[in-house]
């Protein structure tokens, strides 16, 4: 009877892993540490972008320096590293900026966090002086932002100061002023609504980026059918989610059998006028624009060409839901009622050219909060960052108008939060106070970072700042242009608190989740082919 | 294994038995206790205030971060017969009670681990079995003697929000203990039946959403549904809604049977296609002549069916899943409509208000049904800064909510952090002088593996662990007090009614029962057969 064969302390499947204490809290740190290491170096007006290339066609990059960007198309299998890549998604899905912030935060602070395990302090003591340290930074934070929800003139100036220093560290910095312009003016349109759906954002290669320039009213990237009026004024549409391709009996199972071709003459010929049918009841609504989602087929296209009917084929699901937004139209699948049906308007409906392409634009609509921004650009990887970071910009900026909190950027706030801890780290007793001034330091990383990716002696000017701040010069800065420590008010640096508060908030909590792990178990990878 | 009939042939009685592996005997116990301790000592780390999280990444490389006992052994993948009885142990506290997942395996655990040194001593396993029958007894009896009452009423709820706080403790939403387990009493009492002290918790709904951070989260009055409106122009608000619950699609109907339908002349063609229309049509006018003001279906609509809603001015949602469908059901008093045909205004359910939200920033649309005419729902709506957490929050409420019914049950409590436990150990030590025989042993066995809660919970806390805990006897033996327990959060007292610790009596019986049951299943298996090379 062999024994040697139970092994009964191992209790898990086959493949299953354990980690567990020391070793998990190593992976952990580790995994987590390399994953904030790695988009560090994105930080800031002067960080570096990344090429993103896909496994399967390696023409198809992306270059980027857009935090959730970057953090969602690498793979990675460490636990630790996927929750900071999740906090990264949230930051992004909840405010749109500070994505790479906050996983550099979380990272710093698990680095700080490692140096106290190894002086032999809990992490449930790490914890608390955590928490401690961000209720202080927090409340902090809060006190020095300004709130300009009364003075609506000066909040507009603000905005766009705060869209420049976003658009400062991608890749709009040359024309910033430009792109804040274009972000503020498409914000202040949609009245505080912070539905980005009716601001869209349209590519077209060729020209440069400085050439971008916003459209009012509405543009759609298709084509008006052949032979059909170019212009219309006054226009009444339709807007239709219908077959016009051929309509086919919906009832399950029906299919059509013949045993003569003069009866497949007659039933195609019965088609055909189902469909006329179909197409003169559209353009019995007493319509002059009838736009689809679905393709159109020649037939009928023709039957609306004949009736004098702009016909817009295969506008995709997004396009039809923001027409029906944007002309006040309501989106028609049946067309026995025409009484009872809405129709969107428009003053004006025209073709116009950007670049080489033609496009239609629809001016004058029941929602002047719709406007379109063209974006110019010698590449597709150009435009795509470009689209990236103006809706970075275009998401910070409608959350402000809702929540027009301001606090000073350029690596004023961080400072500013780090020494209200240090201070309160001073009337803390016990192992807490380490913690604490763990936290504050971690702060303190973030523009040091900032500034060695442009280059300078990170910790001499970090340094200096701190002094300044020391001696009460609470609106001082590092200028990452200029290299040298200012006043932040004067370079016009500022940032929403909202992004602030989502980083500090977000990237303590991802840490102590992280903190309190001590046993990481890996199951099998499900295997693959087996069926 | 060979046995010979009485002509001396060999005979088998186990089929391929050189494939197959077996421990008989004292051999075949100690793997199985080995195996069980092996469960108890990964879980003990989670014991209590200070307790950690463990991570699981499951097959698909998807990441859990967890402190409840019953949701690591169910995800850890465990492949030894013995550790998977101590999975659905845990689930079995989880089911009942819903907390106290993580003790009870590590009691059970104890509980074998003590048995190994009787075994030693040569103490057959029934005997040992017998006396921990004996001794669970004697705790419980001394449970009940130890017990105190806690009154509330729907008002003043404070002592029920202090018995959840115990159990938020020891979770990652400790941070915002107070909100969060104010939210869970609440929720409980405003679905409770405090007269006949019954909770339904299917009434209570959690709904997780990442963004913001844990202390967001909120007690909403009424349903939510993650959904839209079927097309983006119908209303977003109903007032007074009467709802119509269809459990079939807006489209022709599929016959289950196969079935080919032929057209082969214009005719068939119209006729068909007359059919169709008006397929649509009368689903909607059946759904508009019953009265209703909104539907919900749990299926999809067809584009045409669609818009005919939308004309016919009926706000519909599509593909709500079953449950919340039920849910919405039970809380607006609708009945589940199969068939368009059988819609009746009887059959409708009503609601106050029915309003579409964004909630958070993104763009995610959740639809509200507040004020339902039947009966008090409510949702939790649970945030946090990643999923893991909003995950791990949804888990650590279920949590508090089940400590709250259990209290209303039965509001009887005793001491937590390990109070109950020592009180227990020393009553046992006591009663174990005047019992003679073997089973005196068995119970000072238990008594000694009681002691497992307290000494993981004061390990994990960081004090000296052994000298804690035998402090806390002496101080329970010399004051009489049942009440002091560790002190795991050095507030200074390791009085317990001072630190309002406590746990349900109920959750506690329930532990002790369940442990020493398994326990004395365990030391009962006394041959394991299993295939090798399966591997």
């Amino acid at each position: 009877m062999s024994t040697e064969a139970f092994q009964p302390a191992r209790i898990l499947n086959q493949g299953s892993t354990q980690e567990k204490a020391e070793g998990a809290r190593l992976s952990n740190f580790i995994g987590a540490i390399a994953l904030s290491d790695l988009i560090s170096t994105t930080l800031g007006p002067k960080g570096m972008d990344k090429i993103l290339q896909s496994p399967s066609n390696l023409l198809d990059s992306t270059i980027t320096n857009d935090g959730a960007t970057i953090l969602g198309s690498i793979q990675i299998s460490n636990a630790a590293a996927k929750i900071l890549i999740e906090i990264s998604k949230v930051q992004d899905d909840e405010i749109g900026d500070g994505t790479t912030s906050v996983v550099v935060l979380a990272g710093e602070l698990l680095k700080e966090a490692e140096k106290l395990i190894h002086k032999r302090i809990h992490p449930q003591t790490i914890i608390k002086g955590f928490r401690l340290a961000k209720d202080i930074a927090l409340k902090k934070l809060r006190s020095v932002s300004q709130d300009y929800s009364e003075n609506q003139e000066e909040l507009k100036k603000y905005l766009k100061k705060i869209a420049m220093t976003i658009f400062s560290t991608k890749i709009l910095t040359p024309y910033k002023s430009l792109f804040a312009d274009l972000a503020v003016d498409s914000i202040l349109r949609l009245k505080g609504s912070t539905n980005l759906e009716s601001i869209q954002i349209l590519k077209k290669t060729g020209g440069l980026l400085k050439e971008s320039y916003i459209e009012e009213g509405f543009v759609l990237d298709k084509k008006i059918g052949v032979g059909q009026p170019k212009r219309i004024e006054n226009a009444k549409i339709l807007v239709a989610n219908t077959s016009m391709d051929y309509d086919k009996i919906k009832i399950f199972g029906s299919r059509v059998v013949v045993n003569s071709s003069s009866k497949l003459a007659e039933i195609e010929e019965e088609e055909k006028k189902k469909m006329l049918r179909k197409c003169q009841k559209i353009v019995d609504h007493g319509i002059n624009v009838f736009i689809n989602r679905q393709l159109i087929y020649n037939l009928p296209e023709q039957f609306f060409t004949d009736n004098g009917v702009m016909s817009i084929e295969h506008a995709d699901f997004a396009g039809i839901e923001r027409l029906s937004l944007v002309t006040g139209g309501e989106i028609v699948s049946t067309f026995d009622h025409p009484e009872l049906v809405t129709l969107g308007t428009a003053k004006l409906i025209e073709e116009i050219m950007i670049g080489e392409d033609k496009l239609i634009r629809f001016s004058g609509c029941k929602e002047p909060s719709a406007c379109t921004i063209i974006l110019r650009g010698s590449s597709k990887q150009i435009l795509d960052e470009a689209e990236r970071s103006l809706h970075d910009g275009l998401a910070v900026l409608s959350q402000m108008v809702k929540n027009p909190k301001i606090v000073l950027g350029a690596g004023c706030t961080e400072i500013i939060m780090a020494q209200a801890i240090e201070e309160a780290a001073k009337e803390t007793s016990g192992k807490i106070q380490i913690a604490m001034e763990s936290f504050a330091r971690a702060l303190t990383r973030i523009p040091t970072i900032i500034a060695n990716n442009a280059g300078y002696d990170a910790e001499q000017l970090v340094s200096e700042l701190k002094t300044k701040h020391y001696k009460g010069n609470n609106t001082f800065g590092i200028d990452v242009m200029g290299g040298k420590v200012c006043d932040v008010q004067k370079i016009g640096v500022f940032e929403s608190l909202l992004v602030k508060e989502g980083m500090l908030l977000k990237a303590s909590e991802a840490t102590e989740m992280i903190l309190r792990v001590d046993t990481i178990m890996n199951s099998a990878p499900r295997r693959r082919g087996m069926n | 294994m060979l046995r010979f009939d009485s002509s001396g042939k060999p005979f088998i009685i186990i089929r391929d038995q050189d494939q197959k592996e077996r421990l008989t005997g004292s051999e075949a116990r100690k793997a199985n206790i080995l195996a069980a301790m092996t469960v108890a000592n990964l879980m003990k780390t989670s014991i209590g205030p200070l307790g950690m999280d463990k991570i699981l990444v499951d097959q698909d490389g998807e990441v859990t971060a967890t402190n409840d006992g019953a949701t690591i052994l169910k995800n850890m993948q465990v492949e030894n017969p013995i550790a998977k009885l101590l999975v659905e142990l845990s689930q079995g506290q989880d089911d009942e009670i819903g907390d106290g997942t993580t003790s009870v395996v590590v009691l059970a655990g104890a509980l074998l681990e003590e048995s190994l040194s009787l075994l030693e001593k040569g103490i057959h396993p029934s005997k040992i079995s017998e006396g921990y029958e004996k001794a669970c007894d004697i705790a419980v009896k001394h449970l009940l003697t130890i017990c105190d009452k806690i009154e509330f009423d729907k008002e003043n709820y404070e002592s029920l929000v202090l018995s959840a706080k115990t159990s938020l403790g020891s979770k990652i939403v400790n941070q915002y203990t107070d909100k969060i387990a104010k939210i869970s009493v609440e929720a409980v009492l405003a679905v409770a039946d405090l007269e006949r002290k019954d909770v339904r918790f299917d009434l209570i709904k959690l709904e997780g959403k990442t963004g913001g951070t844990l202390g967001d989260t909120e007690l909403i009055d009424g349903i939510i549904i993650p959904k839209n409106f079927s097309h983006p122009q119908m209303p977003k608000q109903i007032k007074n809604a009467k709802i119509a619950i269809l459990t079939c699609p807006f489209e022709p109907p599929k016959p289950k049977t196969g079935h080919k339908l032929d057209i082969d002349s214009v005719k068939k063609y119209k006729e068909l296609l007359e059919i169709e229309q008006n397929y649509f049509k009368e689903m909607t006018d059946l759904v508009k002549k019953s009265g209703a003001t909104l539907v919900l279906c749990q299926w999809g609509f067809d584009d045409e069916a669609n818009h005919l809603l939308l004309q016919k001015k009926l706000p519909a949602v599509r593909w709500v899943s079953g449950t919340d469908i039920e849910l919405i059901a039970i809380a607006t008093g609708a009945r589940i409509v199969p068939r368009f045909s059988e819609l009746t205004e009887k059959k409708l359910g009503k609601a106050g208000m029915v309003i579409e939200k964004s909630i958070g920033t993104t763009d995610e649309k959740m639809i509200v049904i507040e004020k339902c005419s039947n009966t008090k729902t409510v949702t939790i709506l649970v945030k946090g800064g990643n999923k893991m957490v909003v995950e791990e929050g949804k888990r650590s409420i279920h949590d508090a909510l089940c400590v709250t019914r259990n209290l209303i049950k039965d509001n009887r409590i005793v001491y937590g952090g390990g109070a109950a436990e020592i009180s227990c150990s020393v009553a046992l030590n006591k009663a174990s002088k005047e019992i003679t025989g073997i089973e005196q042993y068995s119970i000072r066995a238990f008594s000694q593996a009681l002691l497992s809660v307290p000494i993981a919970l004061a390990s994990n806390s960081g004090l000296n662990s052994l000298e804690a805990v035998s402090e806390i006897q002496l101080q329970q033996l010399e004051d009489k007090k049942p009440f002091l327990g560790i002190d795991c959060l050095s507030k200074g007292t390791s009085n317990m009614k001072e630190q309002n610790v406590f746990d349900t009596l109920r959750g506690k019986i329930q532990e002790f029962l369940l442990a020493t049951q398994m326990a004395k299943m365990i030391l009962k298996i006394d041959d394991i057969i299993r295939p090798t090379g399966q591997y």
